[in-house]
């Protein structure tokens, strides 16, 4: 089984929650994952991101239901880093 | 529940509608309380019972028409306001927060347009009823009544003040100034 250690998102959003309450309730639904949100494009009703998220394993899809919950639709995953359980020693 | 409500009028920055609503709202209504005892006070005496059914009855009707109109408009603005949000993000936003804001928030704004005039009515009145509870004032029940009023007025000036950020005094003179205008009128037309 794989760890998700790392996923950047191409993400529109609304401007409400602006983009610190949008990395705020990410990462409190959420403990333990690093939110970093970038605003590269601003429109007259929404504004594309790119959401960097990092954690030890990060529930994805939960973070997908929070991220569409908040009326956010994701359009591509840019950027992931996967890395693999340690198997148990025999 | 209420962090979920919090969030929601953050999200749709409506706390600023409500408190909008709530001044003026609570404003209408006592004026209307101001407006009915003052009248009451020019009129020949007037029993006690009469006073308070008739301001009761207009604080009634003052809330239920502040909170049916709040609700009708606040709803259909959100509705319009979600239906552009979902053609920019080209999605369904029904479930998400901003289709609970839009279900949400015109009800908690129809509640505070709603109970803030009863809210200004049941506190000028407040004097009447410790009359009819056989409660000594230091007037009669009616001349605390307008007294109450005018302090309610001038109360709701300062709130003004203090979210425009302006002198507080000046503020409250300034509501205090348009509640003697209108007992002056009422006043007058009454004799």
């Amino acid at each position: 089984m794989s760890l998700i250690k790392r996923v950047v998102l191409d993400v529109l959003k609304p401007h409400q929650p602006n983009a610190l309450e949008f990395a705020g309730v990410i990462a409190d639904r959420h403990s333990g994952c690093r939110v970093k949100v970038t605003v590269t494009e601003v429109d007259e009703k929404t504004e594309t991101t790119v959401v960097t998220i990092e954690s030890s394993n990060i529930p994805y899809e939960a973070i997908v239901e929070t991220i569409t919950g908040l009326g956010a639709s994701i359009h591509s995953i840019d950027e992931v880093e996967v890395s693999s359980t340690p198997q148990p020693q025999a | 529940m209420f962090r979920q409500l919090r969030f929601l009028f953050k999200l749709t920055r409506a706390h600023t509608i409500a408190r909008r609503y709530f001044v003026t709202n609570g404003f209408d209504g006592a004026l209307t309380m101001l407006g009915l005892t003052m009248g009451f006070y020019s009129s020949d005496s007037v029993a006690t019972t009469v006073i308070i059914s008739a301001c009761l009855g207009a604080a009634i009707a003052l809330s239920v028409s502040g909170l049916a109109s709040a609700y009708v408009s606040e709803s259909a603005e959100r509705e319009k306001e979600l239906k552009e949000l979902e053609q920019a993000v080209v999605g369904d936003l029904e479930n998400t927060a901003h289709g609970r804001a839009a279900r949400w928030v015109p009800v908690l704004i129809a509640v505070v347009n709603g109970f803030s005039p009863l809210l200004m009515a049941l506190l000028i009145m407040t004097p009447l009823w410790l009359s009819e509870a056989g409660i000594a004032l230091p007037l009669t029940a009616l001349e605390c009544a307008i007294v109450t009023a005018f302090l309610t007025l001038f109360m709701l000036g300062v709130l003004l003040g203090r979210v425009s950020g302006q002198f507080w005094l000046w503020s409250g003179l300034r509501t205090l100034i348009i509640a003697l205008i209108t007992a002056g009128i009422v006043l007058l037309l009454g004799r």
